[in-house]
């Protein structure tokens, strides 16, 4: 079997370069473009009308007004919006979210979708929704978290189970020298993408031809499919860029699929994109969690027990409940542990994917309690996290793939210097008098593979081209994969063309659950290895070749050319073996998939280590992130300028996690009263003054053939965590509830 | 949005002619009223485009000693003119403490001072907003009211005026010139803005047609510049509305204040001038304790709105703190991070 040379030994390798973004200059110069950017000809403006109520039903729509309205074209409502051919309630899988499409005239949550108008420019359609005046019959919702009856939902996250354990906890609780019973809170979150949720559709008989954002364009292709009853092949998705994504765009989403019902209704290329009010319900979010532990230790700081149960919330519709629990099955090692779930039933928006789903507000309530258990046991945070090193997962006893977490500690805490952190809280000042406190957490998020397919192609000129549908939500997969390809390939970047972005390239799968380069990196490899296999065969099996005969010792590719594995002099250029061969051109295909047999064997995690501090005025209460520094150890790193971003952007949400971000609802309407971009606070460039990711080596020969184990939502993790511990140590206040406000801290 | 007429007048008499309209509205930069026009909070018939209106974009020293400030200069333009900054710092202070870069760079001064509130209920058209429509009730009342006023706020309307700049403005006894349909007319602007009483629609002394053409400083305020402070509590570091603020302005003599001026943001619906703590500190020593006794004279008719209490300990506090900073003198340079309880150099303690 001809192979590539291992990618870590390779000469003249794309992988492990620092490269910018392929994508930079047009996205700096405005040309890159986004889905809004289309205007096909004869295209009209969609403007959604949101319901204002939480639930109940539409009672009237002057629709007769917004159609008078100069400019209107037409008024979707459920009156004459196009039939499905599938109800899009129906789950053919927990997979596939419930959708609202007007199809009836129920509201289930506020901003949902109510009416489409249609009209010749956005101005008039935006004016025809608010002429519309809907009234309603109105039911009493319940939107307070804290007031609806819990029940233990079936799974949570995708599939997981809502109960786990190892061990007997109570006897654990009961033999501690020291214990922590404590409940911490996480707000709901909404994803603020800067690019909305955006369609622009055109219909053309039963071919539909869209260009959109989307994380999964094969996903968003079958579920149109089904509800439109057309065949998937006749979709064509165009998603070469997307403005932020951070798992809303992972499914099509309801106004999304409004879109395309508009165009079909006008016949028209319609454009439809959310206005920021609007991203706040219908495209998902990250729901509050209330999440209580019980913790036991031994006086010495071994834990002895680890209680982990979270109570979250779904719509009133849909199942979708945030696994929070799932931190705590893999970074401490205890003899006992269990983690419950219950959830209540809200009248909003189903939650869905959020950057980190389950880990990001495990990880903050988890990293709080452990704090608090080394404080309790009166030892340093980062020596009590070495204390209770798990060595093997402590849920299920494997071990792991990789795990270079005390790497990341030692790293991490030299640069910080976290040494001479006094162990006392409130023991810190600068010179202006502002309390200073150093805080720590534990990042870790799952290596997870999907399923993707790529192609790729050797020419007699020299050239290639590498094929995948993959998605860049801004992480770098342009730049990434493409570096992957060329590796694959044997090519030098400039010499291959990387295509993705569209849906009618190899199905890439989902961009989401930090496994994108994984997963489509894989494909792209195994593409690679198929392509060079071919023409490898057609050199060895050439008695004119000088490999001829090579094929039992193997060959290897670079830079363009075959050549014996045992003597790398004895070669020749792609060009050579396929014009001889009379051959234009060779193709392989590739795909990668979850390997089951290491899935038994081993847990795999990327780890990492966040070390925060924090300045806090000590009468005012305003609170500052002044350092952060974090050591991650995520497997290979194909591009380390784009880990870096990764792990920045990541870091940044934590800080956003601990001290901004909330949705606040009106209990009364249900309505979210801050939803937009100046008052749900994300973190300005003045909340983040200095941030530090150091790449820490591991090499992991599980994970998949590349070593890739995923850095996209790891900086979340950990980060809120080190934060609010740091803000504990700052002010000696232990904040159980996050995004932690001033006016927590002086009361 | 709905459809309106626009007019670009070409004289202030032409502009306060169309403006008596019912219906119409005045837009500068238009930070403010295009998003409430995109949000169907002002649906006005005609706007009038008054950017290119001529000699509203001066500052100037007027022979009086005082300052006058056309009506359309740019927040961030005024807050570096050099003549300006150095007599009015905490007025620097406070516009550079305020929204964000670009919107400093487009909002004029008097869109500043004529900027609506920020109550979540005012800005949604399905709650009930009696500042929005008379009579329909305050959903902010028993609602999300964690920021809402904590003085002068009535059963009506508890909604803050959310400007920086109006702060120490109003504390240095700044006032607003008007032209209108009956000639012109100059305003304290301690008298510039209502309370909301049992019509907190009515913003502002204004009547139809009359346009803000300029801002006043009176000569005396310049007499406060070596120890006159913005200070400003908000929920990240930049770019958010003041949960609450403090202007303090002193004139000392001996280290003895021999006047005082002392403004509240962010806990009424207007920039709250605090002059009976004024007058506590006249004649003072500078000290904390002084400070702290005009800071209780300050909140002594505050009350909660709501869920906000908090905002009224913080607000002594703030006082307090921004008292403090002004009697250790108006920095040199204008701090990285102007207003922020963040902007100590090294080396100076928060307390005096």
């Amino acid at each position: 079997m001809p192979e590539t040379a291992p990618v870590h030994i390779r000469q003249g390798s794309s992988i492990g370069q620092p490269l910018t973004r392929r994508e930079a200059l047009l996205k700096v110069t405005g040309r890159a473009r986004y889905a809004a950017d289309n205007h096909p000809p004869g295209m009209l403006y969609a403007v959604v009308a949101a319901s204002s109520i939480a639930r109940g039903r539409v009672a009237s729509l002057d629709v007769t007004a917004a159609k008078s309205h100069p400019g209107v074209a037409e008024v979707m409502t459920p009156a004459n919006a196009p039939k499905l051919a599938q109800d899009p309630d129906e789950k053919a899988n927990p997979f596939t979210f419930r959708l609202d499409l007007l199809q009836n005239d129920r509201v289930r949550y506020a901003n949902q979708a109510i009416a489409v108008v249609i009209a010749e420019t956005l101005e008039a359609a935006t004016e025809g929704a608010l002429l519309l005046r809907p009234t309603y019959e109105t039911e009493p919702a319940h939107v307070v978290f804290a007031s609806a009856t819990p029940f233990v939902p079936p799974s949570v996250g995708v599939g997981d189970q809502p109960k786990a354990s190892r061990g007997d906890v109570e006897s654990g609780l009961t033999g501690a020298e020291k214990r922590v019973d404590a409940t911490y809170e996480t707000a709901a979150q909404y994803h603020n993408a800067m690019e909305p949720h955006a369609i622009v559709a055109q219909w053309d008989g039963d071919r539909l031809v869209i260009d959109t954002p989307s994380q999964g364009m094969a996903m968003a292709q079958s579920r149109i499919a089904g509800l439109f009853g057309i065949d998937q092949a006749d979709i064509h998705i165009r998603s070469p860029f997307l403005g932020g994504g951070f798992g809303s765009k992972g499914l099509i989403s309801g106004p999304q699929v409004l879109g395309i019902m508009a165009a079909r209704l006008v016949n028209r290329p319609v454009k439809l994109v959310l206005r920021r009010e609007q991203m706040y319900g219908p495209v998902g979010h990250r729901a509050a969690t209330r999440q209580s532990f019980r913790i036991g230790a031994k006086a010495d700081g071994t834990l002895t027990a680890l209680d982990h149960h979270t109570v979250t919330a779904s719509s009133s519709f849909d199942d979708f409940f945030e696994p929070s629990g799932g931190v705590s099955h893999t970074l401490y090692a205890t003899p006992a542990l269990s983690t419950t779930y219950e959830a209540v039933r809200l009248d909003m928006g189903t939650p869905l994917f959020m950057r980190a789903p389950g880990e990001a507000s495990g990880s903050v309530a988890l990293e709080g309690a452990i704090d608090e258990m080394a404080e309790s046991c009166g030892l340093d945070p980062l020596e009590f996290r070495l204390k209770n090193y798990a060595e093997v997962e402590p849920l299920t006893g494997k071990p792991f793939s990789s795990k270079a977490l005390r790497d990341c500690y030692v790293q991490g805490a030299k640069r910080f210097g976290w040494a001479s952190r006094p162990l006392a809280p409130r023991s810190m000042r600068d010179p202006a008098g502002l309390l200073v406190g150093w805080g720590m957490g534990t990042a870790t998020f799952p290596a997870l593979m999907f399923q993707a397919e790529a192609r790729a192609e050797l020419r007699a000129d020299g050239t290639g081209t590498v094929d995948i549908g993959a998605h860049d939500m801004g992480q770098g997969a342009w730049t990434a994969l493409a570096q992957i390809a060329a590796d694959g390939v044997g090519l030098p970047l400039d010499r291959i063309t990387f295509n993705m972005g569209t849906s009618d390239l190899p199905n890439a799968g989902i961009a989401g659950g930090s496994a994108h380069t994984a997963t489509a990196g894989s494909a792209i490899h195994n593409a690679g290895a198929s392509v060079i296999a071919a023409l490898a065969a057609l050199a060895t099996n050439d008695e004119r070749s000088p490999l001829f005969g090579a094929g039992n010792t193997g060959v290897l590719a670079r830079d363009g050319r075959l050549m014996r594995r045992d003597d790398e002099s004895r070669g020749e250029s792609y060009s050579d073996i396929l014009n001889r061969a009379g051959r234009h051109s060779v193709e392989g295909k590739g795909q990668a998939a979850p390997n089951p047999g290491t899935q038994q064997s081993y847990a795999m995690h990327a780890h990492g280590a966040v070390f925060a501090e924090v300045k806090v005025d000590p009468t005012l209460g305003q609170i500052r992130v002044t350092r952060l520094v974090g050591a991650f150890a995520a497997g290979r790193v194909i591009n380390p300028r784009m880990v870096e971003s990764q792990y920045y952007g990541g870091m940044i949400w934590g800080i956003s996690f601990a001290l901004h971000e909330q949705a606040i609802t009106d209990a009364r309407s249900g309505r979210i009263t801050n939803a937009n971009l100046a008052e749900y606070h994300v973190p300005v460039n003045a909340d983040v003054p200095s941030v530090e990711a150091i790449l820490v080596d591991e090499h992991d020969p599980h994970v998949n053939a590349l070593g890739i184990k995923g850095v996209g939502e790891i900086g979340v993790t950990g980060t809120a965590g080190a934060i609010a511990n740091a803000v504990w140590h700052a002010t000696g206040h232990r904040a159980r509830k996050t995004p932690i406000t001033l006016d927590t801290l002086i009361r | 949005m709905n459809r309106f007429d626009y007019l670009r007048p070409a004289s202030v008499a032409e502009a306060i002619s169309a403006g008596r309209k019912p219906g119409s509205a005045y837009l500068a930069a238009g930070t403010n009223l295009l998003d409430l026009m995109k949000g169907g909070v002002a649906r006005p018939a005609l706007l009038i485009d008054i950017t290119r209106l001529p000699g509203l974009d001066g500052i100037e020293v007027l022979p009086n000693g005082g300052m006058r400030v056309g009506a359309l200069v740019r927040n961030s333009d005024l807050a570096y003119h050099p003549v300006f900054s150095k007599r009015h710092p905490a007025v620097a202070e406070a516009l550079l403490s305020g929204a964000s870069a670009q919107l400093r760079n487009a909002a004029t001064v008097a869109g500043n001072l004529l900027q609506r509130t920020r109550c979540a209920y005012f800005y949604d058209t399905a709650s009930a907003c009696n500042k929005r429509e008379p009579g329909a009730g305050c959903d902010a009342r028993d609602g999300e009211n964690h920021l809402h006023a904590v003085l002068g706020w009535s059963p009506e309307c508890i909604a803050t005026h959310p400007s920086d700049f109006c702060v120490p403005l109003v504390a240095l006894d700044a006032s607003v010139e008007i032209e209108g349909p009956t000639g012109s007319r100059v305003v304290p602007l301690d008298s510039f803005h209502r309370l909301p009483g049992s019509e907190p629609q009515l913003e502002t002394v204004l009547s139809p047609g009359e346009l803000v053409v300029a801002l006043h400083l009176p000569a005396s305020a310049a007499g406060y510049a070596a120890h006159s402070r913005y200070l400003k509590v908000r929920e990240r570091t930049s770019y958010a509305f003041a949960v609450v603020s403090a202007a303090a302005s002193l004139r000392l003599e001996g280290g003895v204040v021999s006047e005082a001026r002392l403004a509240l943001g962010g806990v009424a619906l207007k920039p709250w001038r605090a002059r009976a703590a004024e007058q506590v500190l006249a004649g003072r020593a500078c000290d904390e304790a002084a400070f702290a006794e005009a800071a209780e004279v300050a909140l002594a008719d505050a009350k909660p709105s709501g869920d906000n209490a908090f905002k009224i300990e913080l607000a002594r506090r703030i006082l307090v703190r921004a008292l403090g900073l002004a009697a250790a003198g108006t920095p040199d340079r204008m701090p990285a991070l102007p207003g922020s309880v963040f902007a100590q150099p090294e080396g100076l303690a928060l307390h005096a």
